[in-house]
């Protein structure tokens, strides 16, 4: 697999780290329904999907990679900042 | 036998090589089997279960009979195929799966049981009794199996890792290869030509014939020369392409060739990760055999591999020959065989419409239904309209069609089309991005085909890659159509064989569809068919015709089995190249480790860092001896310890402090410029990710550190925050680990070691406790953080990596003469279990700050990461494990971390459990042994006893548990 | 039909004319008292101890594609029970225990071989989390041995014990533990729920999930509307789709694990070992094939197949820690998607909805769950309450922070446990 840096360019996925699907972290302290989803539970779409991954061998920059889960087609690699998920 | 003037072999070059202990003759060029054949060895192997007899039947990597082992001892290599070992001066041969002997095998006495071991009979016996079946059924079973043998002895690492890119990769090197390669080239295109043989020409080189006018040899010699010229074309023999994967990455195994593999110190080959923009697929087809009863014998081959061995390596496999098929391949057998001047006893066609040219018995509409011969093949019964006729014959070359090379194509799940007309399964388009197919891989059978449809495919790849087209046409060559009858099995009453190499029949198959083991997969997975080292390249269609025709349905809906990687085996050597020992991880080293090691300590794994685990002195014998010592040195005058390999992270900017008070549970916007504060560092769940101590260099810049197993992933976290939660803050992190070699100066004379040192002396005002500030050392620029571990009066002192080596030899030579010195992991370990402290033994991902202690450190007053998630209820729970300290009760017994903790007179079960020890050990300081333990309600039960229980090292102690500090409580010792 | 070796005889003498199917293929019928959804090992075990020991017959298992498709035909094979935590432990324990007399209740052959499973430590860190475990596993009742360099040596000498870049500094050895040929569990279950009356019904794959007022009531399926009191989610690996029909969103992430299997070899290797340094672990299969594994690919996944960064660190891992094996050739390789929680625990519980049952989250352990949880979700089904030994795998834990089971200490990030 074979992601598009916007900052270094196309890289083997062994530069990156993944960490999970792109969602937008709750406000407030208070624990919550929203909080749970926010942690734990996901839409796991079989498809288009959105997720978190770190040019952590390269640059060090966050991504918003757009991919489908069963082609592992890559369609958008963005930067997070800036692209609030 | 040989056939004079026949075969690209140079027979200048003979080759002296040995199987089975004898010694025989080949020539340069020849492969194992081709020299087997020729000097008329026909048996070479054993099958898996019945140990039937088996020759060689292909002329290719497919091979599924002719499996031989190579090499003695860690060079032993087992299961390597006879049909693409290279001839070469030593090759030392032996067969495999028999007993004693390959003409002698005692387990051949299975086939005489045969009918008691069919498909899956294992599922039905071997149940009684139960104890059975790990001491008798299971190891006779695995005696029984398995084909060739590993040696035992560590393998030599003899491969190499490799990576390449290309705008185009063309896999195969056959006439549509060849074509697409050159048509790209022209074009302007970064190619690469990869071919799993020997030599570029694919099919040509097996057969007869013209291309452009010339002999098809002539033909691809120039094209090869054309290509080599090229320096935009980079042409790899001898490299297989074994899977394809995402984004156009392919896997590839490079045999390096064995002159050259053979040299000292060269690799045997290489693993490739090759990344191409297009891909074409031209790794040509597959013959497939016939099924009818006794079809396995040594002699029995496909027409198309008799026709390699003649044409290419100028060998026949018998002395007389029968010829058997269902389309025209066959018919070209004959012909070359006759042009050979051998025998061909008989052209047996088994379509009745079919016509033939040549000068031979020649059977229209007729099978073969049966054979004959021990240890080879001797006779072929024929089934015609008017009966069964026995001719004597010494070898059969079947041909049942062709399967094109659909691999690559399907590796990402898709499945292959069936084609009704060439009864064939066909790539399907577009399965794999950017790859499309060419030639026989597309079910073009004829050269003229394969050729115009590689140059397309070639000129398309070229075209999507935005190059302009160069004008380029077929060269001529033979266009016939390809005529095929279905024929898959011959009805008959013997065993007929799909898989060649599982012994998997007919019958099986059949029983197996009885048993309602209908779907593909089931069939497959219960009668083994298609999952032996060919992975039912020869048989998987057959078998699909035959389960298609016991469950009443078609060939397209009885589907395929998934096709996985690797297209052909490769050795985990290859693909680990290079991990063997060390080369597994890197290894991080210290400034100080040199002159650790130069001091006798023992390096340990500390994450990828090595750490020292203690400095022996003389007249110490034992690690305890150096760890009681070095401890007093720390508690009595001074130690020095590198501390270099916490993370430590350099943060800047406006929006540092805010920053840092948000990663952080308490708060470091407050902290003073030129002052330390230890931080609690949650992860978003709530639970404890790391701790350490945060220091304030400027108003807007921090340097934090970490602990050394947890620095990656505190790292990576800040981005996260920084990058991702608080994009609009204004900060710049940076890790500086490498950058600082760090010293830990711990103990009572502390300051005045220091003060020997630095170039301006420092008191207690100018760094006070959790003081830090910049000091020159030598006239170097460092930092001096006053900071303990170990509980004592202590500071870590920080200069610029290339200093490091230097500073240590100094700052423990200053020790030794007041009487301390150097330190390791042990004896930090010691003191900060004496002083309380946790590393992540305590903090091991599963606890909060409650179950720390430190709830008291998670800040009301502001947001911060883990905050929601840590009050959830179950987080809160005071019956959760808390953290303890503990003493023996009594005489001094031991404490083991991982031993379990129970109410006295409680029985060690899982519903009694109370807690477990994390860290322990003997306290020189307290003369006794302590330890750490999480303990349910733990801080209520400070003064009571509990009982330590290790069932593994059949301990038992009374303890009693105490506060996590139990040296300097007051922490006086910190602040003298 | 009783299964035995003297039947094998006796077929065999007689041109084995008399074998059976080994299990019915039903047509739906309109109605059942329990439909499960998943013809795998677990949905299969569930039929099985629902008929056999609750008495419920009037079962339909379907299945979208063929019975034993999913990861119980795709795993490594391992069957163990060396779990720490509460919840776990306990279940893990219980499951064991019926793999030891599977052969007998199934009257199926399915090669449990309690060859014994060595965990290696390489660090004194690491012995001590084996010790809790290895204390834990006694605790609850299991067998466990912490071994020492020289007592490895003479058990598995083909390890690299001088050179490797993680030192070996011992093991943790279960004796119980050990490997089970994996397709014929799932047979073996088939056959048992058949032969007691459970519908199997393959091809048939659920489109919609019928609920009226808090209530199941049925399934939509590609062969028609099936009515049904009890409704079983029991689908690893497109948990999240299904549960997704109940209007259940869940806290699971699919990612993919591969595995690998080489050539067939003469016996080099007696024992499962795992490496957790290098998230390898391998045995040998009855036929000779190495069977090995590493670490998820580390994305989200629903593609059955993986890439090679995971493939080339599981090599390494391999020759690392066993040079021996340098030789051998890897023959194939395959990918299951797996149902990754937020602890790496499972889920066996209520989803929320009158007669809607969950089970998934399994993680890449579930092969060795197979009975356990087919046992433990049957009594959860049949009596609405749930088994003694699977009480900690509740949905809610992850809301209430109550029993988390998080095993590798990695905390809520999917892919890591």
């Amino acid at each position: 697999m074979r992601l598009v840096c916007p900052v270094c360019g196309e890289r083997d996925r062994r530069e990156f780290y993944y960490q999970g699907a792109a969602l937008a972290q709750p406000e407030g302290e208070e624990w919550g329904p929203h909080w749970d989803d926010y942690l734990h539970n996901r839409d796991n779409p079989a498809g288009v999907t959105r997720d978190m991954w770190q040019h952590e061998q390269g640059c060090g920059a966050w991504l918003i990679v757009t991919r489908d889960t069963v082609s592992h087609t890559v369609l958008r690699c963005d930067l997070a900042v800036g692209a609030r998920a | 036998m040989r056939v004079e003037d026949k075969g690209l072999i140079d027979r200048d070059r003979p080759v002296v090589f040995h199987f089975d202990g004898r010694e025989y003759q080949g020539f340069a060029g020849d492969t194992l089997a081709s020299a087997l054949l020729a000097n008329d060895v026909r048996m070479v192997a054993r099958s898996f279960k019945y140990h039937r007899p088996r020759g060689v039947m292909t002329a290719g990597s497919e091979e599924p009979n002719a499996l031989v082992t190579l090499g003695l001892g860690a060079a032993q290599e087992p299961n390597l195929r006879a049909t693409t070992v290279e001839l070469h001066e030593g090759l030392w041969a032996r067969s495999q799966n028999r007993w004693p002997t390959l003409g002698l095998d005692l387990l051949a006495v299975n086939d005489l049981f045969a009918p008691v071991l069919g498909a899956g009979f294992y599922y039905k016996t071997f149940m009684w009794p139960r104890a059975f079946w790990e001491r008798i059924y299971e190891p006779v079973i695995r005696r029984a199996a398995g084909l060739g043998a590993l040696s035992g002895d560590p393998a030599q690492d003899r491969y190499e890792r490799a990576f390449a890119h290309c705008d185009l990769l063309v896999i195969g090197g056959g006439p549509a290869g060849l074509m697409a390669a050159r048509a790209a080239a022209k074009a302007g295109a970064d190619v690469i030509l990869a071919e799993e043989d020997t030599r570029l020409g694919g099919r040509l080189l097996a057969e007869s014939e013209e291309v452009d006018g010339v002999p098809a040899v002539a033909w691809v010699e120039e094209i090869v020369a054309e290509l080599a010229a090229m320096p935009n074309v980079r042409i790899m023999t001898r490299m297989a392409v074994t899977g394809a994967y995402d984004q156009g990455t392919y896997g590839a195994l490079e045999r390096l060739a064995p002159e050259v593999a053979d040299r000292a110190h060269a690799p045997k080959g290489a693993f490739w990760r090759i990344v191409a923009k297009r891909t074409v697929l031209a790794a040509g087809a597959l013959e497939r055999p016939v099924t009818f009863a006794g079809n396995d014998r040594p002699g029995v081959m496909m027409a198309g591999a008799v026709r390699a061995y003649l044409n290419r390596w100028g060998v026949v496999p018998g002395r007389s020959t029968v010829v058997f098929g269902n389309n025209d391949s066959a018919h070209r057998t004959a012909a070359d065989l006759q042009e050979a001047g051998v025998h061909v006893a008989a052209l047996v066609d088994s379509r009745h419409y079919a016509r033939c040219d040549l000068d031979v018995a020649f059977y229209p509409g007729a099978q073969v239904c049966g054979t004959a011969g021990r240890r080879g093949l001797e006779a072929v019964t024929i089934a015609t309209a008017k009966g069964e006729t026995r001719i004597a014959a010494e070898c059969l070359a079947v041909s049942g069609g062709w399967n094109p090379s659909v691999h690559l194509a399907c590796h990402m799940g898709a499945r292959p089309v069936w084609d009704a007309d060439r009864l064939a399964f066909l790539p399907p388009e577009g399965a794999v991005p950017g790859q499309r197919a060419a030639g026989a891989a597309a079910g073009e059978f004829s050269t003229r085909a394969c050729l115009e449809s590689g140059l397309a495919e070639g000129l398309r790849a070229a075209s999507d890659l935005g190059l302009k087209v160069p004008k380029m046409s077929v060269p001529s060559a033979g266009d016939a159509a390809y005529d095929i009858f279905p024929l898959w099995q011959v009805p008959g009453k013997g065993r007929a064989w799909l898989d060649f190499q599982n012994d998997v029949t007919v019958k099986d198959v059949e029983l197996a569809a009885r048993e309602n083991f209908r779907s593909v997969e089931h069939m497959k997975r219960y009668t083994t068919q298609g999952m032996a080292p060919d992975q039912g390249k020869n048989s998987n269609v057959n078998a699909l015709a035959v389960l298609a025709d016991a469950t009443g349905r078609g060939i397209p809906e009885t589907g395929t089995t998934t096709f996985r990687p690797p297209y052909v085996p490769v050795p985990i050597a290859a693909m680990g190249a290079g991990a063997k020992g060390k080369g597994f991880a890197p290894e991080r080293l210290t400034t100080s480790h040199a002159e650790s090691v130069a001091r006798g300590a023992p390096m340990i794994e500390a994450g990828l860092w090595y750490r020292p685990s203690y400095f022996p002195r003389k007249r110490e014998r034992t690690w305890r001896q150096s760890c009681d010592r070095e401890v007093t040195m720390v508690r009595g005058s001074v130690g020095i310890c590198d501390v270099s390999t916490l993370g430590k992270i350099d943060i800047q900017g406006p929006d540092a402090a805010r920053f840092l008070d948000f990663v952080y549970t308490n708060t470091f916007s407050t902290l003073r410029e030129g002052r330390v504060r230890y931080g609690l560092m949650l992860r978003e769940d709530g639970h404890v990710m790391d701790d350490g101590t945060c220091a304030r260099l400027g108003e807007q810049h921090y340097l934090m550190t970490t602990t050394t197993a947890a620095a990656g992933q505190v790292m990576r976290h800040l981005e996260f925050v920084a990058q991702v939660l608080r994009p609009g803050w204004d900060l710049r992190m940076v890790s500086v680990t490498e950058q600082w070699a760090q010293f830990a100066v711990a103990g009572t004379q502390a300051r005045d070691l220091l003060n020997g040192l630095l170039d301006e002396p420092i008191d207690d005002a100018g760094f006070p406790f959790m003081g830090c500030g910049p000091v020159s050392v030598g006239g170097v620029a460092g930092r001096l953080f006053r900071i303990s571990f170990s509980g004592e009066h202590a500071y870590e002192i920080a200069v610029p990596a290339r200093y490091g080596a230097a500073l240590f030899k100094e700052l423990v030579a200053g020790a030794e003469a007041m009487g301390g010195g150097a330190y390791g992991m042990e004896a930090l370990n010691v003191l900060r279990i004496e002083k309380g402290f946790i590393t992540h033994a305590e903090i091991h991902g599963r606890v909060t700050a409650h179950d720390i202690g430190m709830q008291g450190m998670m800040s009301g007053k502001k947001e911060f990461i883990g905050k929601p998630a840590a009050s959830r209820v179950g987080l809160l729970d005071p019956e959760r494990e808390r953290l303890v300290g503990l003493k023996p009760v009594g005489a001094v017994k031991e404490l083991l971390p991982g031993a379990h903790l129970f109410d006295e007179g409680a029985e060690a079960v899982s519903a009694n459990d109370q807690g477990y020890i994390t860290s322990a050990c003997y306290s020189p300081t307290l003369g006794h042994v302590i330890g750490q333990a999480f303990l349910r309600r733990g801080p209520e039960r400070i003064g009571e006893r509990v009982r330590m229980v290790d069932h593994l090292r059949g301990s038992e102690t009374v303890c009693e548990v105490t506060g996590v500090v139990q040296y300097d409580p007051d922490g006086g010792r910190l602040r003298g | 039909m009783r299964l035995s070796g003297l039947r094998v005889l006796r077929e065999g003498l007689t041109g084995n004319k008399g074998w059976q199917a080994h299990w019915r293929d039903a047509t739906p019928k309109s109605d059942y008292d329990v439909v499960i959804i998943g013809g795998g090992g677990h949905g299969l075990s569930t039929a099985y101890y629902l008929a056999k020991k609750h008495g419920i017959t009037n079962v339909a298992v379907l299945e979208k594609g063929y019975l034993g498709g999913g990861n119980v035909g795709r795993n490594t094979t391992i069957v163990r029970a060396n779990y720490f935590l509460p919840g776990n432990s306990e279940f893990y324990s219980h499951s064991l225990k019926l793999w030891e007399g599977l052969e007998e209740d199934l009257n199926y052959n399915v090669m449990h071989s309690q060859r014994g499973q060595i965990v290696l430590f390489h660090s004194d860190g690491q012995r001590d989390a084996a010790a809790r475990r290895g204390n834990a596993m006694r605790n609850q009742g299991d067998d466990a041995e912490l071994l020492s360099v020289a007592e490895l040596e003479r058990m598995v000498p083909y390890l690299d014990y001088d050179q490797a870049r993680f030192p070996i500094y011992g093991g943790l050895l279960q004796r119980r533990a050990g490997t089970a040929r994996h397709d014929a569990v799932a047979w073996g279950y088939a056959r048992g729920a058949s032969d007691r009356g459970v519908d199997l019904i393959q091809n048939c794959e659920v489109t919609g999930i019928d609920i009226e007022n808090g209530r199941v009531r049925g399934v939509q399926t590609t062969r028609g509307a099936i009515r049904a009191r009890k409704l079983a989610i029991v689908v690893a690996g497109r948990s999240s789709q299904v549960a997704a029909m109940a209007g259940i969103r869940l806290p699971i992430e699919s990612h993919v694990l591969q595995a690998f299997v080489t050539e067939g070899l003469k016996p080099c290797i007696d024992h499962v070992i795992s490496f957790g340094m290098g998230h390898f672990y391998i045995s040998q299969s009855d036929k000779g094939g190495l069977v090995f594994g590493g670490d998820l690919d580390m994305y989200a996944s629903y593609a059955a197949r993986g890439n090679l960064p995971l493939v080339e660190h599981v090599m390494e891992a391999g020759m690392t820690l066993m040079p021996m094996i340098g030789n051998a050739r890897v023959l194939r390789s395959w990918g299951g998607i797996m149902d990754m929680s937020p602890d790496g625990s499972p889920v066996m519980d209520h989803a929320g909805i009158d007669g809607l049952y969950l089970n998934c989250g399994w993680c890449y352990g579930g092969f060795k769950a197979v009975p356990g949880s087919g046992d433990a979700m049957a009594h959860l089904i049949a009596t609405d309450r749930p088994h003694p030994a699977a009480t900690g795998f509740r949905l809610d834990r992850f809301a209430t922070g109550r029993g988390l089971m998080d095993e590798e200490g990695t905390g809520a990030q999917h892919n890591l446990h």
